[in-house]
């Protein structure tokens, strides 16, 4: 391998490097201003919860998010598109704004609630491990959906045809077809969601109901800020990201390359198998719709009324919002594609860790690390959005990541010797390969990045100057001056700027793609 | 990119007026008091209007946050004055020795006494069950009451919120060795334990629970802000819990006396005429103009507070009772 010239050298090891560091310099430097590791009984219990709830919401997100992407795959409906296009939606909601809606459907006066009332049936409660499992399933499952669905698209054309022409019923599909496919993305995807799960806090405390619904990322609130206790914050914290690790692990072993070669790129709609297979998966679509538009429903009803009389302050921060979103969509979009085209032609432990390891990272003690290391040099609010920027990247890059790897691996696998043989390499083999076949992804992509880092907050509160506000710190400042009203509706602002932010990266690569 | 950031740096300097700049004045403070619905611009106009000086707040998340805050910075922080600890932090406040004393002897209007060579009071407040007179007739009028009915309560984790803290500090002032027991009895009530205020707030005001733990001039705020009458607090005969927020210098400050300006500057009344209509908390000194409407609807007759050093000691004693009532 080294002899030969490599086809695109993006510097993917140096970045894989950087972002490990980025990672794990930070827990190291906050464990040495302790003195050393240590965790009790109670440290414990948060993690068994925190792997509970985690493993759970991942085993829930991915396997419900099958049927809905086959559908969504085989079927051809009205309002298909934008079904599609609003999976992007839960996703990106600000946690207590989804919360909140969430409970306006399930919650003690939700309509659930009202309506099993009125039937004469007592109500249920939200609150406990199924609550957090529900809400985490809410945000999850459609990042999945989507994920799934790029892989059903990219099963070529000719081997659907040659699926059809050797009399291939439902069950022979899906054992020579589908369950290639899943097994090359669905690892991936049960990942992504265990690892951000693991470290979820706010909906796992507001729907917990109570003290043993604890997880690690609390644990290490308490660590810092009632005890300040650094080494017990770095303890747990380096547990969570040997959790994370071990999981990445496991999806790496678990992985395998679907090899269906390449195709022609003729479009040709999977077949749609009629009689029960059809109510099931218009069962599947009704279902899903129901489950993610009534709570974004309700987010959009809390939001309006007080649109009219918004504080002037959200313009400006809405701006700032945005310009950071779109920068770091960029970098974060550049960086993803240069790890998984470098991870396409072999697998590279390095590369897997740095793009997944991001997500186990506790947001405090990424925080508190960065500020540590950055004090010596420069006052830390000087540097308020480079760093944003950063945080962004390294927490967005395991979402695009893990839509390109597989894409870059069928690229690889497809047209790598034809453009090798041809002396395609740098710029041209980017220019006319690379970006023409993985348009789609890197506008989904790019779109996520946008989205996501319109709407983190937590670690930067340490690096936030004056007058410097970004809409979530906007929002989260009106709902402590009880200002919950203006503060749903400056919600709504973000949601819906993060959602057009999303759609148009989405749709862009789309279009791109046709 | 480092160019250009040397060519700004040098546009800067040509630009910059050759007279001297006034000396700043850094406030490390929680993030709700500098936003504009906060007390913070108010606040900073007055004082900037008599001391020649430029003041600049520093946000930093929550109270909690600003101590854990000082802490990493040490004695190498920016900031002179730190405004927003309260007195179940201030014990671990003191323990860290950043802080200096202010030497100060004011008149405070507490309904406790409180003096603390290191920190001076800003603002007060009690905490309290707050419902909706629509909704709850008849408000219990202790825990036991609270315990025995079937009310749905919302309150904050003590491990992440400082109102949580306070609860806990309320229950274990007012019931002592039977705190374990009033939390066994509470357990029911409570629909859920969020992380902080807004979140408990938020989901009261959706109509999720009876009554959210909050503070008793919380209606002040819907009466005054709102023009809405039908929020309440409960009054409970064994006594409310008080909060109350405190500023102190910092020994590493290289603006000693304009730091002893501010702190004096902070019980006159043109920051404290600021506090109830922006922080919605009784002020330390009352201004000459008085409390505004709302401000003496809830009353209690007695107040709870436990002294600085032994909140410490007894938040590390009901943290555990508290894990062990409310885990089922």
């Amino acid at each position: 391998m080294a002899d030969r010239a490599r086809p695109l050298n993006l510097g993917a090891p140096t970045l894989a490097a950087l972002l490990l560091a980025v990672v794990i310099a930070p827990l190291l430097l906050v464990g040495w201003r302790g003195a050393g590791l240590s965790l009790g009984p109670a440290d414990w219990a948060a993690v068994r919860f925190s792997v509970t709830q985690a493993l759970l919401s991942a085993a829930f997100s991915t396997t419900l998010s099958i049927p809905v992407a086959r559908a969504l795959a085989r079927r051809r409906f009205p309002g298909r598109l934008p079904l599609i296009t609003l999976m992007g939606a839960p996703f990106l909601l600000p946690t207590i704004v989804a919360v909140l809606g969430l409970l306006a459907v399930f919650g003690r006066s939700g309509i659930l609630n009202q309506t099993l009332i009125a039937l004469g049936v007592p109500p249920v409660s939200i609150y406990g491990l199924h609550g957090v499992v529900l809400a985490h399933v809410f945000l999850n499952l459609p990042l999945a959906t989507r994920m799934i669905l790029q892989g059903w698209l990219a099963i070529p054309a000719e081997r659907i045809r040659l699926a059809q022409s050797l009399g291939f019923g439902a069950h022979e599909t899906f054992r020579h077809l589908e369950l290639p496919m899943l097994r090359e993305v669905l690892p991936g995807v049960a990942l992504v969601i265990l690892v951000i799960c693991l470290t979820s806090f706010a909906v796992v405390l507001t729907l917990g109901g109570g003290p043993s619904a604890t997880t690690i990322e609390l644990a290490i609130y308490q660590a810092v800020r009632f005890e300040f206790d650094l080494s017990r914050a770095a303890g747990l914290a380096g547990v969570q990201l040997g959790i994370g690790a071990i999981a990445a692990l496991a999806a790496w072993v678990l992985t395998r390359p679907a090899g269906f070669g390449a195709g022609l790129d003729r479009d040709l709609a999977l077949p749609a198998p009629e009689g029960w297979r059809r109510w099931a998966d218009g069962t599947a679509l009704v279902a899903v719709t129901l489950f993610l538009t009534l709570p974004l429903l309700a987010v959009v009803l809390r939001g309006v009324p007080g649109l009219a009389d918004l504080p002037a302050s959200v313009l400006p921060a809405a701006g700032r919002s945005v310009l950071v979103a779109l920068t770091s969509a960029v970098l974060t979009t550049l960086a993803a594609l240069a790890l998984a085209l470098a991870s396409a032609c072999r697998r590279r432990p390095l590369i897997e860790a740095a793009a997944t390891l991001p997500l186990a990272t506790s947001g405090l003690v990424l925080g508190i690390g960065l500020f540590l290391l950055i004090q010596p040099f420069a006052p830390p609010m000087s540097l308020a959005l480079p760093v944003t920027i950063l945080v962004n990247l390294a927490l967005s890059l395991p979402y695009l990541y893990r839509i390109l790897l597989p894409e870059t691996r069928a690229l690889h696998a497809d047209y790598g010797r034809l453009a090798d043989s041809l002396g395609l390499t740098g710029w041209p083999r980017l220019r006319w390969l690379v970006l023409p076949r993985l348009a789609r992804p890197l506008g989904f992509g790019a779109g996520i990045a946008a989205a996501l880092s319109m709407g983190d907050l937590g670690v930067i509160a340490l690096f936030a100057g004056e007058r410097q506000a970004t809409l979530p710190l906007v929002v989260s400042q009106l709902t402590g001056a009880y200002r919950m009203e203006a503060a749903a509706s400056a919600a709504l602002i973000l949601v819906a700027l993060s959602f057009a932010l999303f759609w148009a990266f989405d749709a862009g690569g789309r279009r791109a793609a046709a | 990119m480092l160019n250009k950031q040397i060519l700004a740096a040098g546009l800067l300097t040509i630009a910059a007026p050759a007279m001297a700049e006034p000396p700043v004045l850094s406030v490390l403070t929680y993030d709700s008091f500098t936003s504009e619905w906060g007390p913070g611009p108010a606040v900073e106009k007055a004082f900037e209007a008599t001391c020649a000086c430029d003041l600049r707040f520093i946000p930093a998340g929550d109270g909690a946050a600003l101590l854990a805050r000082i802490q990493l910075e040490g004695a190498a922080s920016e900031a002179d004055i730190v405004l927003g600890l309260d007195t179940s932090l201030s014990a671990a406040a003191s323990a860290t020795q950043l802080f200096a004393p202010h030497g100060k002897n004011p008149n405070l209007d507490l309904p406790v006494s409180y003096a603390d060579p290191l920190f001076l009071p800003f603002d007060w407040g009690w905490f309290a069950f707050v419902y909706d007179k629509t909704k709850v007739s008849e408000p219990p009028k202790s825990f036991e009451e609270l315990a025995a009915s079937d009310l749905k309560i919302v309150i904050q984790d003590p491990r992440s919120s400082t109102p949580g803290l306070g609860l806990l500090l309320w229950v274990k002032a007012a019931y002592g060795d039977r705190a374990t027991e009033i939390w066994t009895g509470l357990a029911d009530n409570i629909v859920t334990v969020t992380p902080g205020w807004s979140e408990a707030y938020g989901l009261f005001t959706e109509g999720e629970a009876d009554m959210v733990l909050s503070y008793t001039t919380s209606p002040a705020y819907h009466l005054i802000a709102e023009k809405d009458d039908t929020k309440a607090a409960a009054l409970f005969d064994e006594g409310h819990y008080m909060q109350i927020e405190v500023a102190g210098k910092l020994a590493s400050t290289d603006q000693p006396e304009l730091a002893d300006k501010f702190l004096d500057f902070m019980l006159t009344d043109a920051f404290q005429s600021a506090i109830p209509q922006t922080n919605w908390m009784y002020p330390a000194v009352t201004p000459t103009t008085g409390l505004p409407a709302g401000f003496d609807a809830f009353r209690p007759a007695k107040s709870l507070l436990l002294p600085t050093d032994k909140a410490q000691s007894a938040r590390d004693a009901a943290l555990p009772e508290w894990l062990t009532a409310l885990a089922r």
